[in-house]
């Protein structure tokens, strides 16, 4: 069974820790994140850039409208996500589109990565 | 508790993180900077004494406005009746009150206190160095101390600074009704200008040093105005120029503490997140097709930033981007940094002719001689590089900058040497 473990914190407060602290916090979850990878539980794991970074693409109007910032609604649930590895905002915004046509109705958050560890099973072979 | 404990950290990021927008509320409720900076207090004392024991509240902001609130109405009550004050116990009860309250703080009236909190402290009246000041006591919450080591002042006179800078904000008139759209972004203009004079206070610095650390508290700042103003490119445009600089600081000084030039930095040193945080606002912000100051230096900095090593960097790109600065912006200092462009790519004499014209406006600026000196020095004018370059560390700001100069004066001597 794989799960996918959802982290979220106030990013004012992250965005608050100095460099050391946060090297701190990094150091810490590097501990448990050896252990698991040791027992080859890890799967991918990613920090995103802050929600600042973020832009939506609401998909319901047509063509589907791209608005500033993180997705903020309550009545839609997080129900997957998607890593692409493009040149830039607009590369990604258009896969996004592509996608959208796809699988109409919602939103999709593009969220810049900040930092990504690669699928430690996949590269012990 | 030591600053190890983890409740302490904990509470201190959550003060730190809290702050702009608990005093900006607290400024709106008392309309007096003095009553809500004390009220601030209060609440953050009365933070560190409950949180520990009664865990944080849920929603930090709402808590310390509330108690605040209720700690200067208590004090002014008890200075006009010597009415007691309800027990610490019965105050922290009263968290179950946080959340009505929470849903009355307003998201578009909390955008504007903040806004206000950081235009008052951009009034026209105060030098620029004033603003700065006011700005990270005010705003970031600094202490006296620490703004006073930053700028290299004993911490009575920057006390006094302080004051009378509150004392001119409170003698004129700070507008507490809600600012029409032009009005806002007029304050965000002042806003983005006093942040980035915070930046820039802390980057002339050299590393390690009190100041450094303000590029740290404009970044922050920045991230606020961000937060609040999300879809205005010019303020994506400003937080992404703050993070593409700053990611280069590592490789900007030596270990002696002697600048090192862009072209000789080690870009391994860069700091990788702050460059890709950088990059994401400069692609949000060109989907805007509102080009301004802002926005177009991020872009300078960004394709300094995609150069994997000096001989990558897109200078035609960069010299474009100068003459749209130029445009937008016209500042001899502008054309100077196009010259570098221009020089790279066109040669050193296609820069010189940049630079001559310039001679007038910045016959007092060390950048001037010193860049004048390197491209004369390029094109073999050696008794002229030389004039130009000591004139350069004459006008030297820093020990860095004319030890920089002195370099490639060194350089100059061996080449001629060598070609004797």
């Amino acid at each position: 069974m794989l799960y996918a473990i959802l982290c979220y914190k106030d990013e004012d407060v992250v965005a608050a820790w100095s460099e050391a602290e946060d090297a701190a916090v990094m150091t810490r979850l590097g501990v448990v994140h050896e252990t698991l990878a040791r027992q080859g539980k890890l799967g991918p794991s990613l920090r995103l850039l802050p929600t600042t970074a973020a832009t939506t693409l609401r998909k319901g109007g047509e063509p589907p409208l791209v608005i500033d910032g993180p997705f903020a609604e309550t009545k839609e649930q997080l129900l997957g996500f998607y890593v692409v590895d493009v040149a830039d905002l607009d590369e990604a915004l258009a896969i996004a589109r592509d996608l959208a046509a796809a699988n109409p109705g919602g939103a999709y958050e593009l969220r810049p990565v900040l930092l990504y560890n690669p699928d430690p099973r996949v590269a012990a072979g | 508790m030591s600053a190890t404990d983890p409740d302490s950290a904990w509470i201190a990021a959550a003060l730190a993180a809290s702050r702009p927008r608990v005093l900006a509320a607290l400024l709106r409720a008392f309309r007096d900077l003095d009553t809500a900076e004390e009220a601030y207090q209060e609440a953050a004392l009365r933070a560190l004494r409950t949180w520990p024991r009664n865990g944080p509240p849920r929603d930090v902001a709402a808590w310390l406005i509330l108690v605040g609130r209720n700690a200067a109405l208590d004090g002014k009550r008890r200075r006009t009746r010597e009415e007691p004050l309800p027990p610490e116990e019965a105050l922290s009860d009263r968290d179950d009150a946080e959340a009505p309250l929470a849903e009355r703080i307003d998201a578009s009236a909390y955008r504007d206190d903040i806004l206000r909190l950081l235009f008052i402290c951009c009034h026209p009246e105060l030098p620029a160095t004033q603003q700065v000041a006011l700005a990270l006591r005010i705003v970031s919450g600094l202490s006296v101390a620490r703004i006073a080591r930053a700028f290299l002042a004993s911490e009575a006179a920057m006390e006094q600074r302080i004051t009378r800078a509150k004392a001119r904000i409170a003698r004129s008139a700070v507008p507490y009704e809600a600012p029409g759209p032009a009005e806002r972004a007029e304050r965000l203009g002042a806003v983005s200008a006093m942040v980035y004079l915070v930046f820039n206070a802390g980057y002339s610095a050299g590393t390690g040093t009190e100041r450094a650390a303000l590029c740290d508290e404009a970044i922050r700042l920045g991230r606020l105005l961000l937060r609040l103003f999300g879809s205005e490119p010019e303020v994506m445009g400003l937080v992404a120029l703050m993070l593409l600089q700053h990611a280069r600081t590592p490789a900007r000084f030596d270990a002696e503490g002697d600048i090192v030039l862009l072209d000789d930095q080690d870009r391994g040193l860069w700091r990788g997140p702050m460059i890709a945080e950088g990059l994401a606002l400069v692609d949000k912000a060109m989907r805007h097709r509102a080009p301004g100051p802002y926005q177009v230096q991020a872009a300078i900095a960004a394709l300094h930033a995609r150069a994997a090593c000096p001989q990558d960097t897109d200078w035609a790109g960069i010299d474009t981007l100068y003459a749209t600065l130029e445009r937008l912006q016209p500042s001899p200092v502008v054309s100077l940094n196009r010259a570098v462009a221009t020089a790279k790519v066109g040669g050193p004499a296609a820069g010189l002719a940049r630079v001559e014209p310039l001679a007038g406006p910045l016959d007092g600026y060390f950048h001037f001689h010193g860049l004048r000196g390197a491209l004369l020095m390029q094109l073999g004018r050696d008794g002229e590089a030389r004039e130009a370059m000591g004139r350069a560390i004459a006008l030297a700001g820093t020990a860095a900058e004319a030890a920089h100069i002195r370099m490639q004066l060194d350089r100059l001597s061996r080449d001629a040497a060598e070609r004797i």
